[in-house]
């Protein structure tokens, strides 16, 4: 294991995220390719679970499109994730909170965890 | 083939430039130590022994102390031999440079054990697919193995019930992705077989 963390540090590269765990509102500014040109788009949402961990770990972003979930899930490491910042930290018991997608309405909220300053 | 006796270490991704997620295992491969040169005229055909990985002096039978002592090495634990190489004499080192970035290579490891397992499991079949309209525990059953008075036995080859994986599989064509030879790497595209610490045999 410790061999594979090495070759990790060695082979992707290490970015500095702000920590966000799930139930955190992020926005997650991501490069996409058209044709030849590259454009940064973003992406804002609830955080639904981080998984894996070290090149592999992936986190999942739900946001409301109108009245459709929409959820994408991106590779941490990834070299097209150019940036991510913390909006709202959310006071959330569990570390995946799929029961998140079938709130709707009022219950679809997230109590904001207080005692934090938020980046803007 | 000329090849490396080496270890498995675990799975792990690669980003290309372009972002692509490749998965990839990372292998251990030598240093290894040639053991034994095999001769046409002493054995019929040519071949050289590599050993690999490090055995216990008290472990070792004294037969094999006195193998590994004629190439002026340590008793190894594992040792195979490999054809194709040239140039190498008892003694030498050979390790993971022999590999290019961008090669291809076929990796041969035991596979992990599943142990007794049924047909569905085994070999993909279906299996009933009802569990109703007469059906008793037949759900997994293989069904009809061959005929009856002709032929009046079942093929050889038959695919049936019994032990999966723990066998010798050798997979091809895994493109090499990284080779690190300070740290004796390897690293190639895909999975390979075996458990993480298992040993595996790279060929080109």
């Amino acid at each position: 294991m410790d061999i594979i963390r090495e070759l990790q540090n060695e082979l992707v590269e290490v970015k500095n995220f702000p920590n966000f765990k799930s139930g955190d509102t992020i926005t997650v500014s991501y490069k996409i390719k058209e044709g030849a040109k590259e454009r940064i788009q973003q992406f804002q949402g609830v955080v639904l679970q981080r998984r894996g961990n070290g090149a592999t770990e992936t986190f999942t972003v739900r946001k409301m499109s109108g009245n459709i979930g929409v959820e994408r899930i991106f590779p941490i490491s990834s070299p097209f994730v150019d940036q991510i910042v913390v909006n709202k930290k959310g006071a959330v018991r569990r570390a995946r909170i799929f029961y998140f997608r079938e709130r709707t309405g009022k219950s679809a909220r997230i109590k904001e965890k207080r005692s934090f300053s938020v980046a803007k | 083939m000329p090849g490396l006796i080496g270890r498995k270490v675990g799975m792990t991704s690669i980003y290309s430039a372009e972002g692509k997620a490749t998965p990839c295992t990372v292998i251990e491969a030598g240093p290894c130590v040639v053991t034994q040169l095999k001769t046409q005229d002493r054995d019929g055909y040519e071949a050289v022994q590599l050993g690999f990985g490090e055995r216990k002096d008290s472990r070792t039978p004294n037969a094999l102390k006195g193998h590994f002592k004629k190439a002026n090495t340590t008793p190894k634990q594992t040792v195979v031999e490999f054809k194709g190489f040239e140039g190498l004499s008892l003694g030498d080192v050979v390790s993971v440079d022999i590999f290019s970035e961008g090669e291809f290579v076929g990796v041969a490891g035991t596979s992990k054990g599943k142990g007794f397992q049924g047909v569905v499991k085994r070999h993909g079949f279906g299996g009933v697919g009802q569990s109703t309209h007469g059906q008793h525990n037949r759900l997994r059953a293989p069904g009809s193995i061959g005929a009856a008075s002709y032929p009046a036995r079942v093929f050889k080859g038959m695919r049936m019930a019994g032990q999966m994986g723990n066998k010798r599989v050798l997979i091809e064509n895994l493109e090499v992705l990284k080779v690190l030879a300070d740290k004796n790497l390897i690293v190639v595209k895909g999975s390979i077989p075996g458990a993480k610490g298992s040993t595996v045999l790279i060929e080109r």
